[in-house]
C-alpha cells in the first residue's frame, strides 16, 4: 500500500489548490460552466493523478497498459482539463480556452482531441455501462490494468445506472472501481429533494459491489480507498466519495446555483485570494 | 432484363424461389466473423435466439455477452469493448435498439468513434402480428441522421449476409436493419455486394424504382407486370441508405427522369427521403414515395399488412404510372 508522508500529503494539497485556482480562472475566461462539481472533485483528482493510484504516463497518453479513467459526469471537466494539464499531459495556457470555438477543451469533454481524455461524455450515466464494457475487454484479454469511472450523485436518479451496476455485478468486475461525487447538489437542488437516492451504500450492496466511503476532501483517505478496491476480490467497488460543492471557496460551498454557473469577475478575484490564502491548507476535519 | 453482371438467383421469378429471413444471414455471418477473429463480441438483450445470435452463443459463449432487458446498458457496454480494441455486434429488435438507445448510440458510439456494429432486428410492418409498438419503421431516419453512421438494408439473407460482414471490415459505427418473415433469396453467392454502391437489378429506360430490403422482391415483380404495359422500369437495389450512391441514382435518373421509392418505412425521414435530398441537389424529378404514410401499423399478417398499407406490387405499379403523369 502506498504510504505518504505528512509532508508529500501536504504536497499534494498545494497541487488541489492549485487545480482550484486553476478551475476559477479557466471558468471566469469561458463564461459559461459548472463550477460547484469542478471544485469538490479537485481532491479526488489529485489523489488519482499525483498520489499515486493511477497507473499513467502523460508523455504517453496511449500506453495501453495504462489505468482508465471514465468520466461520466462530463460537466465537471474543468477539473479533469486542469489536472490533466497539471500532470504534464498538455500546456496549462491551453486551458484558458474552455468552451471557446475551436479549443479542444470542449464544454464536455471529447476524447479525440484532449491527450488523456479517455471518453467523450455528457449525458450522464452513459458512462457507467462503458467503463464496464472496458473492464470486460480488460478480463477477456488477461490485462491487469484497472477501470475508474467517475460520477455524480444526481445521476443515480438515471434507470442506466442501475442496469450498468447489475451487469457489473453480475460480471463480477474486480477491475472497476467507481468514485462517486456524493455532493448532494444537482441542477434543481438538493439532491434528495429533487429525487431521494439514499441509502446509496445498500442500493449499491444488493447489486454486488463493495462499498466503501471517505471524506472526498481527504487525499490521504482517497488514496487508501482506491489501494483497497484494488485488494477486492471478484466485486466491482464503488468508493463513495463526500464532498463539499463548491469547496474551497466559501460563498459557492453547499449551495446548488452553483452547479452549472461559472464566477463573474468580482466573484473569481475574491475566490482566488481566498483560494491563495489557503496556500494549501484545505485540509479535511478528518486529517 | 434482368442484370446480367449481378448472377441473381436463376430461380428468382419462379414458383420454388428459395425463401429465408434476412435475419438467418445476420446470425449465420456473425458466427463466420466470430471464428474468423477473437475480437468480435455479439451483446444482445433477451433476444438471442429471435435475432438469431444463438449461432455465436453456442460457440462462443465466452464472448457472448447477455445483457437482459437494458438496451442502454447493453450499447454503453458495446462502445467500452470497442474502445478496448474488440468489434461487438449488438443484437436486438429495431424498436429497442436503436429505438430506446439512441442516446447511448449518439454519444457512447458516434461521439467517441465506437468501432460497433448494430443489428436492428424485426425491422418494418411485416414484422406482423406482434402489432405497431414491434414494427420498427423510424430506425433508417433516427440512424442515418448520425454523423458517421453508416445504414444498410440489405434485401435478402445472402445479401444481409454480405453486408454484415462488410460491416465488420468497416471502420466505424454501422446500422444495419433486416426482418423477421421468410423472403425470397434474390441474390447468388456470386452478387457484388459493396457498402455505397447500389445495384441496378433490372435495367429500364422509363422509371426508376428504387427500393431497399425484401420488397426490392415487389418491386420486380412490378416491373415484370409493367413490362406487359409497355413500360420499361429501372429497378435499383438502394441497400446503402448512407452513405447513399448518389452516382448511381442520378445516372439513372438522367435516363427515366421520374422515380418511386418503395420501403418498409416511414417515408419521413426514411429511404427515400435521403433519396430525395440527393435528387434535389443534383437532378431534380417527379417522385413518388411508397412506405407507411406518417401512420404506425397494426396487427395483422405480414402480407395483409404490407397490402394495407401500400407496399405490394400493384401499389408501386399505380405508384410509377401516377409519377409518370407527373413528368
Amino acid at each position: 500500500m502506498t504510504c505518504l508522508t505528512d509532508r508529500q500529503i501536504q504536497k499534494l494539497y498545494k497541487i488541489s489548490c492549485q487545480i482550484r485556482q486553476d478551475i476559477i480562472k479557466m471558468l471566469l475566461a469561458a463564461g459559461s460552466g459548472h463550477s460547484a462539481g469542478s471544485l469538490g472533485m479537485a481532491d479526488v483528482f489529485t489523489a488519482l493523478y499525483f498520489g499515486g493510484v493511477l497507473k499513467h504516463n502523460p508523455k504517453r497518453p496511449e500506453w495501453p497498459e495504462r489505468d482508465r479513467l471514465l468520466l461520466s459526469n462530463g460537466h465537471i471537466c474543468p477539473v479533469l482539463y486542469a489536472t490533466l494539464a497539471r500532470a504534464g499531459y498538455f500546456p496549462v495556457a491551453k486551458l484558458k480556452t474552455l468552451r471557446k470555438l475551436g479549443s479542444c477543451l470542449q464544454g464536455h469533454p471529447h476524447r479525440k482531441c484532449v491527450p488523456g481524455v479517455e471518453n467523450s461524455s455528457g449525458p450522464v450515466a452513459h458512462c457507467a455501462g462503458m467503463a464496464v464494457g472496458m473492464a470486460i475487454a480488460a478480463k477477456a484479454d488477461n490485462k491487469k490494468y484497472q477501470v475508474y469511472c467517475l460520477v455524480g450523485d444526481g445521476e443515480q436518479d438515471e434507470g442506466m445506472t442501475w442496469e450498468a451496476a447489475a451487469m457489473a455485478g453480475k460480471y463480477k468486475l474486480d477491475n472497476l472501481t467507481f468514485i462517486m461525487d456524493r455532493n448532494n447538489i444537482q441542477i434543481d437542488g438538493y439532491t434528495e429533494n429533487v429525487m431521494p437516492k439514499e441509502p446509496l451504500k445498500t442500493k449499491y450492496e444488493v447489486f454486488g459491489w463493495q462499498v466503501i466511503e471517505i471524506d472526498g476532501h481527504n487525499i490521504r483517505q482517497v488514496i487508501e480507498a482506491c489501494e483497497e478496491a484494488k485488494a477486492i476480490y471478484q466485486k466491482p467497488v464503488m468508493i463513495i466519495a463526500n464532498t463539499i460543492p463548491g469547496k474551497g471557496v466559501d460563498f459557492m460551498e453547499y449551495e446548488f446555483k452553483w452547479h452549472g454557473n461559472p464566477p463573474n469577475q468580482e466573484q473569481a478575484e475574491k475566490a482566488l485570494r481566498q483560494l491563495r490564502s489557503l496556500g494549501g491548507r484545505i485540509m479535511p476535519e478528518s486529517e | 432484363m434482368l442484370n446480367q453482371k449481378l448472377f441473381l438467383s436463376k430461380k428468382i421469378f419462379n414458383k420454388n424461389v428459395d425463401m429465408e429471413a434476412t435475419r438467418e444471414g445476420w446470425g449465420k455471418a456473425l458466427l463466420n466473423l466470430g471464428e474468423k477473429d477473437p475480437n468480435v463480441f455479439v451483446l444482445c438483450a433477451d433476444l438471442t435466439d429471435s435475432t438469431k445470435c444463438n449461432y455465436f452463443k453456442d460457440k462462443f459463449l465466452q464472448r457472448f455477452i447477455e445483457c437482459g432487458i437494458a438496451e442502454q446498458n447493453m450499447m454503453a457496454v458495446a462502445s467500452g469493448l470497442a474502445l478496448s480494441g474488440k468489434i461487438p455486434f449488438v443484437s436486438n429488435y429495431a424498436v429497442f435498439s436503436p429505438g430506446i438507445n439512441w442516446s447511448q448510440v449518439r454519444v457512447n458510439v458516434c461521439q467517441n468513434g465506437a468501432n460497433v456494429k448494430i443489428g436492428g432486428a424485426h425491422a418494418g410492418i411485416s414484422v406482423g402480428p406482434d402489432g405497431m409498438s414491434h414494427q420498427a419503421l423510424e430506425d433508417m431516419a433516427i440512424m442515418r441522421c448520425l454523423p458517421g453512421m453508416v445504414v444498410l438494408a440489405p434485401c435478402d439473407s445472402l445479401e444481409t449476409y454480405k453486408a454484415t460482414v462488410a460491416a465488420s471490415q468497416h471502420k466505424g459505427p454501422v446500422y444495419l436493419r433486416f426482418a423477421r418473415e421468410k423472403t425470397p433469396v434474390m441474390t447468388s453467392q456470386k452478387t457484388p455486394f459493396k457498402i455505397g454502391q447500389a445495384e441496378i437489378f433490372k435495367e429500364g429506360k422509363d422509371v426508376s424504382i428504387i427500393a431497399c430490403g425484401p420488397l426490392i422482391y415487389e418491386a420486380l415483380a412490378a416491373a415484370n407486370e409493367l413490362k406487359k404495359q409497355g413500360i420499361d422500369a429501372e429497378v435499383i437495389n438502394n441497400h446503402t441508405i448512407k452513405p447513399m450512391d448518389a452516382k448511381t441514382i442520378c445516372k439513372s435518373v438522367g435516363k427515366t427522369g421520374v422515380v418511386v421509392t418503395v420501403e418498409e418505412h416511414q417515408v419521413m425521414g426514411g429511404m427515400g427521403s435521403a433519396v430525395c435530398e440527393v435528387l434535389a441537389k443534383n437532378c431534380p424529378v417527379p417522385v413518388e414515395m411508397l412506405g407507411t404514410q406518417d401512420t404506425f401499423g397494426e396487427s395483422g399478417q405480414p402480407d395483409e399488412l404490407l397490402e394495407k398499407y401500400g407496399m405490394k406490387a400493384k401499389h408501386i405499379i399505380a405508384a410509377v404510372k401516377k409519377a409518370m403523369r407527373r413528368k
